[in-house]
């Protein structure tokens, strides 16, 4: 039974309304960070190790000091307060002292009158190193027992199931690469002494709170002396999370080293090269099952390589982990994961935060289950899923919103799953399935960090302004939160304005991650409107207010000193999880997926091409079905990128494809036909009902794509990317036995 | 061989505006724009003209202004995204842009607007495997593209074209 909103009760929610902001990205006017200049402001430029792990020995700025053009260098030395980005494990430096621990760390800022100037003093730096041997994979860290994290989720008893006889068991390791964020608008910042004592840094980011931590820490001066203010920002997808408070807080030394405004924007190739990405990950399942369908058990070894630093891999690694199993009833789990420490590149958030890798093992495995049952992938699956009431891995009820049958039963229809028969020539058509579910917010091991702040004012004539912690990264956060405020006063959209976030103007509502936006900052938006409504009404009769326009009764308020501003905090339910025991409740709600992708393999050149792919998830409630629609568009043109052509080759600790020529992303022309299917089982605790969905659509495309390919050319890939020669591989293979 | 002059001077139009500028002859074109002009609107995504972000039109063409010295636009007559809305009046395919959700972080559009302005004078009412190969040079990570393309087709149906 789907349990919505009414839709005759609402006015503007759920309806496909323009995006605020529109207008300026079209006409071009929306300001960037490198769209904007200050006077008096100096270029930064950073040196950074060419040597995954070495002691640095000694560094000379002499030669480049003396570069026409440059005002100053500086080094770890410099730093006045603390040399760490605090995050996690306090474990990463700003610059590194006297230990290199990754290609591209960085070791000293150059700061100079032109960029030309700041870059051409690069190579006058001269640093004496001694080179160290690097870990370089995941299995030499293992080997070493180089572990940053280890999380367990046990229950039942796997090794009882395995020694029954009459299962049936499929056990193979799976590889996924690093995924590059490639958000079109590189990592940037200008730091701003602002002549009272601080400093403002306005920059591409996500999370100002997290950016506004760390220059506080590297500068050693409280919160309140640092602003961080978001400019328009060129996509993030979690790579603008945690990563820009390395840029951010080098642009903030070097302006407060300098007494002048200092501009650092990572270049592509720099940016490809040194910034966070999707972990790459090892992951050796087993699984288990009854001749009639049933699960019985699923041993999983889930490792990430984590990089040098730990960064967000704790809770990257979390997430994954939780997920591991799939949205299945599993009696008996081992789940053992891992974050192991390499001389490599550190990796962090990237949209599905560890789900994505362990979802292409999981939906593989599923898919191979089924075949050696001699079951149809879909059905298989439907014999397992979660149902109302039953008890996730973790031992967590699933009780409410739980549309995940209206998704498959939709999606499957959408995609015509049961008539769909592949033709067969040298290209040969298939059809694969991959059900997912993520789980919304931070979960309980961010507890901490999920409240969320708004503040909602309207100003003597009426116009509204919204202002939330939160970021717009092109997700539709500015349109959504104006959406639920709109309906919420009862006034037009067009009276509404969300500000930018700036740490000094704004509530902290958390970090702009986990798919959270529109559930945490549209409940305090929604909360600080409700009290602004409840005085409104107060003050005027209700016959009155039901005649009177938006402004007037704002105006009437306004003469009777009713306080028509408000700050909304949103808490979301408690969650209860035993790291220890692995089990417990560990998200407050999930969103339901389903993804079929078609596609069509050449036999001869092993080219996948996607003709369609139909992707549906149950996600509470759609604020906005167009903007919704635009997330799952992104999300799944993500997912084909990671599923056929993204992989970047890594020799020595060394990314060798670091540009948009060698990292292959989707363009236009690889564009298939994508259906998107929203089903609303309504959240009770969402705004009007809404969970999440800026992750969902990405996690389940891969295993569709791989699995639709084992239905055309009867390969089974154990690694993304489905690249041409993986497959003509495959297909030697498989025509030699 | 005679060494090059330290300034330049080059007769440039830019929106319908013509412009006698003195530059090095070293300065990109994209740089003459943002730098020179405060003309922002036209992006660098990657400096190496693999993204398309910085797309302009350089009389009449599609051109990667990354790629191109501003000496090379001597005498030229330059179309940037801002050449689409100038007195206030906004360009069919920016209205429809907007209207079917085809813009999210923003920072592809200008380039993808200014290559479907070129894509739609070549070729006015374009199939939407034409859209899909006329757009084949900009990059977009967001949208997915589809809505993209429905943008051009919604532009493609109406009337009004001015270039």
């Amino acid at each position: 039974m789907t349990n919505t909103f009414p839709e005759s009760s609402l006015s503007i929610v759920g309806k496909s309304v323009k995006r605020l902001d529109a207008p300026d990205k079209v006409k071009g006017t929306a300001k960037y960070i490198d769209d904007l200049s200050f006077t008096g402001m100096l270029y930064g430029a950073v040196v950074r190790s060419p040597h995954p792990h070495a002691e640095i020995l000694e560094i000379k700025i002499e030669k480049a000091l003396k570069v026409k053009g440059i005002t100053g260098i500086y080094t770890a030395k410099d730093i006045p307060g603390k040399n760490i980005i605090p995050l996690i494990h306090q474990d990463q430096p700003l610059l590194a002292e006297k230990t290199i621990n990754h290609i591209g760390e960085g070791i000293a800022v150059i700061a100079g009158e032109s960029l030309l100037a700041a870059k051409s003093a690069l190579e006058a730096v001269k640093i004496k190193y001694k080179p160290l041997a690097p870990t370089l994979t995941m299995e030499e860290a293992w080997e070493k027992q180089d572990i940053l994290t280890h999380w367990t989720i046990v229950n039942g008893d796997v090794e009882k199931i395995f020694q029954e006889p009459g299962t049936i068991m499929i056990e193979d390791t799976y590889y996924t690469p690093y995924q590059e964020h490639a958000y079109l608008e590189t990592n940037g910042m200008i730091a701003v002494l602002d002549g009272l004592g601080g400093i403002i840094v306005y920059g591409s980011l996500q999370c100002p709170f997290y950016v506004q931590n760390a220059v506080a820490a590297v500068l050693g001066i409280p919160l309140n002396k640092v602003r961080i203010i978001q400019a328009t920002t060129g996509g993030g997808f979690g790579g603008k999370e945690d990563s820009p408070s390395l840029p951010a807080a080098m642009a903030a030394l070097m302006a407060w080293k300098s007494g002048r405004p200092v501009k650092l924007i990572f270049e592509r190739e720099e940016d490809m090269a040194v910034m966070s990405k999707r972990h790459p990950a090892r992951i050796d399942y087993k699984s288990a099952v009854y001749p009639d369908g049933r699960l019985a058990a699923v041993e999983i070894n889930y490792c990430l390589n984590g990089g040098a630093y730990a960064t967000l891999s704790p809770v990257v690694l979390w997430r994954g982990a939780v997920h591991a199993a799939g949205p299945y009833k599993v009696p008996n789990v081992k789940i053992n994961a891992y974050v192991l420490k390499t001389n490599t590149i550190p990796c962090g958030a990237f949209r599905g935060f560890g789900e994505p890798q362990v979802a292409f093992a999981s939906e593989s495995q599923m898919d191979r289950l089924a075949e050696k049952l001699c079951m149809d992938p879909l059905e298989f699956r439907l014999k397992n899923i979660l149902r109302k009431g039953e008890q996730t891995i973790t031992g967590q009820k699933v009780e409410t919103s739980m549309g995940f049958e209206e998704v498959i039963e939709k999606v499957t229809a959408r995609a015509d799953w049961h008539n769909n028969q592949p033709e067969n020539c040298t290209r040969k058509r298939g059809i694969g399935i991959a059900l997912t579910y993520y789980g919304v917010g931070l979960g309980a091991r961010g507890k901490h960090l999920n409240p969320a702040g708004a503040n909602v004012v309207i100003a003597p004539d009426g116009s509204v302004t919204l202002a939330v912690g939160t970021t717009e990264l092109g997700q539709g956060m500015f349109t959504v939160l104006a959406q639920i405020a709109s309906e919420t006063l009862n006034c037009p959209i067009d009276l509404i304005r969300v500000i930018e976030p700036d740490t000094s103007r704004v509530p902290d509502s958390g970090p702009t991650v986990a798919s959270r936006t529109t559930l945490m900052s549209g409940n305090a938006v929604k909360n600080a409107c409700l009290e602004i409504k409840a005085r409104m009404e107060k003050a005027l009769s209700n016959e009155n207010i039901n005649k009177l326009q938006f402004q007037e009764a704002a105006a009437e308020c306004i003469k009777k000193s009713v306080h028509l501003a408000a700050h909304g905090w949103a808490v979301p339910p408690w969650t209860t999880f035993d790291e220890v025991t692995g089990q417990g409740d560990t998200y407050i709600t999930y969103t339901w997926s389903a993804t079929i992708a078609e596609t069509e393999v050449d036999m001869e050149t092993g080219e996948v091409k996607v003709i369609k792919i139909v992707s549906g998830h149950d996600i509470g409630k759609v604020i906005n079905p167009q903007m919704g629609e635009g997330q799952i568009e992104g999300g799944v043109m993500q997912g084909v990128g990671y599923a056929l052509t993204e992989e970047h080759i890594v020799n020595n600790g060394k990314i060798l494809n670091n540009q948009f020529s060698t990292y292959l992303i989707p363009v236009a022309p690889d564009t298939p036909e994508i259906i998107s299917v929203i089903v609303e089982n309504a959240f009770h605790w969402g705004p009007y009902g809404a969970k999440g969905l800026g992750e969902a659509p990405l996690i389940g495309v891969a295993p569709a794509i791989t699995n639709s390919i084992a239905n055309a050319v009867g390969i089974r890939l154990n690694e993304i990317p489905a690249t041409p020669e993986r497959i003509r591989h495959k297909l030697q293979e498989k025509a030699k036995q | 061989m005679k060494p090059l002059p330290k300034k330049i001077t080059i007769s440039i139009t830019i929106n319908e505006t013509p412009h006698s500028i003195i530059i090095e002859p070293t300065m990109r074109l994209i740089d003459l724009l943002r730098e020179k002009l405060f003309l922002t609107g036209t992006k660098e995504g990657c400096g190496k003209g693999e993204c398309g972000a910085c797309t302009i039109l350089v009389n009449g063409k599609t051109v990667l202004s990354c790629l191109m010295l501003a000496i090379q636009a001597d005498k030229a007559k330059i179309t940037t995204i801002e050449g689409l809305s100038q007195n206030k009046k906004t360009d069919p395919i920016q209205e429809a842009f907007i209207q079917e959700g085809a813009s999210q972080c923003g920072f592809c559009i200008p380039g993808m607007i200014v290559s479907s302005k070129a894509l739609l004078h070549e070729n006015s009412n374009p199939s939407i495997e034409e859209i899909k190969y006329g757009l084949g040079g900009n990059l977009c990570r967001c949208t997915g593209y589809s809505k993209i393309f429905k943008a051009v087709q919604c532009a493609s149906k109406t009337k009004n074209e001015n270039i």
